[in-house]
């Protein structure tokens, strides 16, 4: 059924590449292609970007430090935005919140989705079928506009931003979670580890998991890269934590600057599009790599 | 007279059109609980939001007088399945409260301001259908060619870049640097043009926002042309084709095109929402007169129950499009109305 990701609709897994014990032979697939290696490098610098902020610069992303609507310059690479913020400094601190956001949305969302797809797959009949109708509803919520009007009611803030974005962003992947297993339980091997007598712990544990896992993966990283895009909107028409400096509001205080300071709307948008890139081209090759492409 | 043979089609044809049929109800049925849920929604937000709800419904402006008559005409007073009752047959009613900044109806509002944000959506959306089966069926002539990778990357890069920011280079470097289309607006100011003239200037105004809101769709549908037409040409009845000695481009064409379409309808369906986000996006930056700026001033005066109508048209909208969606594909693919 509808995947709001295209090209992964038919994201049947080769079960070769995924046997137990395969090991880290993804991660080593995936290095030997350009786009993976690329989104592997790419995600790897923004975390250590994110993660080193306050070495990258000395100026504080709030505080005023120069003049304002300066270009860019050496004391400020990126230059200034309209009341002299330093935008280098705010697209450095900018890279550790967004990527927290979308970090622990995907987290959110990969409890969600793994707990609802591996049950409504492993224990089928009713519970498959009342847990698929709460994802079908969840799964036609418009996110955007949901956290939009959660955010007008309640105030910004990042909390209620990853609750409600995790809480909508995992049917996608509990559905493709419920597919698999369904799918998996069906193979000969495991129908003879059952018929050997294997526990249904020991083909939950030894079988399902580590055949879910992976493709999970694949669409988590899918639903980072759009949690990113998500939040950049949302900074952009001026619903994002005032307090926080991310890639959105950056991205947000260039509306109506086009003219005086081109700098505002390049430079978060660059930001942005490779971050949602990292995990775009990640996830692709990973999804190549797991369909034995 | 009808022969055997048409006798046996026509019972075949409405045997097929019982089910069919069979199948649309089912599918309204199903989608009730989900409107339900949203209406509900709703509700819950509006009551579960901190301070008064009479605030989140009327306001942080208003006069003590305003308040006590919002609270009874919101029933506001009683107590809370009461209110959940009478707020469930002013929704049934199309009554969803008036916009506090403006003083009307919000509902009508918003129906002004469809037509161009409909203008738009179709527009983009058309666009990316028709630029998205060429670019894929390029890009699936020859997997991992020159061609396949560079169309790839790219629709990669836009598939992945935030549309206000798409939009944001249109206007500094097609608008602003060249000036061959307007930056803002519907039309141009002052512009008294009526017929052709007036198309005219709505198309030129039309231009940059539809390309720039149809790339990502395109995007997402040039991918999944490409997938859906390599994992086509592998099958067997392209092999029978091929054999028959039919062109290349026939095959693609009239064999594997049809059948890798089918899921891009899903696709432009499950999408809805994101279109309808992206849509009040580009309508933001290029001064779109549609529900995207309507959304922007009710955010900006804090005007939630015309934000709360706009949710819930946006939800509902959402819902109508993935039911249209299951309809189609139903229609086009009989083994989705039996199971």
């Amino acid at each position: 059924m509808a995947s709001s990701i295209p090209g992964f609709e038919s994201a049947e897994l080769a079960p070769a590449a995924l046997l137990p014990g395969a090991g880290w032979s993804p991660l080593r697939g995936m290095l030997m292609r350009p786009a993976g290696l690329a989104g592997l490098i790419l995600l790897t610098l923004l975390i250590a970007v994110g993660a080193v902020a306050p070495l990258l610069t000395g100026l504080d992303p709030a505080a005023v430090t120069g003049p304002s609507l300066a270009g860019p310059s050496a004391a400020h690479i990126m230059g200034t935005d309209a009341i002299g913020r330093d935008l280098f400094s705010g697209i450095v601190f900018g890279t550790r919140s967004s990527l927290l956001i979308a970090i622990s949305v995907g987290l959110v969302s990969a409890i969600c989705g793994l707990a609802i797809g591996m049950s409504a797959g492993f224990f089928g009949g009713a519970a498959d079928d009342i847990l698929m109708h709460v994802t079908e509803a969840f799964q036609v919520l418009p996110r955007f506009f949901l956290v939009a009007i959660v955010i007008a009611l309640f105030g910004p803030g990042l909390d209620r931003l990853i609750i409600i974005l995790g809480l909508t962003s995992w049917p996608v992947l509990a559905r493709v979670v419920r597919g698999e297993v369904l799918a998996t339980k069906q193979l000969d091997y495991v129908l003879a580890s059952v018929a050997l007598g294997a526990s249904r712990f020991h083909v939950f544990r030894y079988v399902l998991v580590p055949q879910v896992l992976p493709g999970a993966l694949v669409l988590v990283g899918l639903i980072m890269g759009q949690v990113l895009l998500i939040e950049a909107s949302l900074g952009f028409i001026g619903l994002g934590d005032p307090n926080v400096v991310t890639w959105g509001i950056l991205a947000g205080r260039a509306q109506g600057l086009f003219r005086a300071g081109w700098w505002l709307a390049v430079f978060p948008g660059i930001a942005i599009t490779s971050g949602v890139l990292a995990f775009n081209l990640t996830a692709d090759a990973l999804s190549a790599r797991l369909q034995g492409r | 007279m009808y022969g055997i043979h048409d006798l046996a089609a026509l019972r075949c044809y409405s045997a097929l059109s019982r089910l069919t049929n069979r199948f649309v109800v089912r599918r309204l049925i199903q989608a009730v609980p989900t409107v339900l849920g949203i209406v509900l929604l709703g509700f819950v937000l509006v009551h579960a939001a901190p301070g008064d709800p009479v605030l989140a419904l009327a306001g942080e402006n208003g006069d003590a007088a305003y308040y006590e008559f919002m609270r009874e005409r919101f029933g506001l007073d009683r107590s809370l399945p009461e209110q959940l009752l009478t707020y469930f047959t002013r929704v049934a009613s199309g009554d969803m409260g008036v916009s506090y900044v403006q003083g009307r109806s919000t509902v009508a509002l918003i129906a002004e301001r469809v037509p161009a944000t409909l203008l738009l959506t179709t527009s983009a959306l058309t666009i990316a259908v028709l630029v998205s089966i060429p670019l894929g069926a390029l890009a699936a002539r020859r997997p991992h060619g020159a061609r396949d990778v560079g169309i790839n990357a790219t629709v990669l890069v836009v598939y992945s870049a935030p549309s206000f920011w798409l939009a944001q280079l249109a206007i500094l470097l097609i608008a602003l640097k060249l000036g061959i289309v307007p930056v803002q607006g519907m039309t141009t100011a002052g512009s008294a043009a009526s017929g052709i003239g007036h198309i005219l200037d709505v198309a030129r105004h039309l231009a940059l926002p539809a390309i720039v809101l149809s790339l990502q769709e395109l995007a997402a549908l040039v991918r999944l042309t490409r997938s859906g037409l390599i994992d086509e040409l592998h099958r067997d009845h392209i092999r029978t084709a091929r054999a028959k000695g039919l062109s290349e481009s026939r095959v693609l064409l009239r064999h594997a095109l049809p059948r890798a379409a089918l899921p891009a309808i899903t696709v432009i369906g499950a999408r809805a929402g994101q279109l309808i986000a992206g849509t009040v996006v580009i309508e933001i930056v290029f001064g779109w007169p549609g529900i995207g700026r309507l959304m922007l001033a009710s955010i900006q005066t804090r005007d939630t129950p015309l934000l709360l109508t706009l949710f819930m048209t946006i939800a509902l909208t959402v819902v109508l499009a993935n039911l249209i969606t299951d309809l189609i594909h139903g229609i086009l693919d009989p083994r989705i109305r039996v199971s």
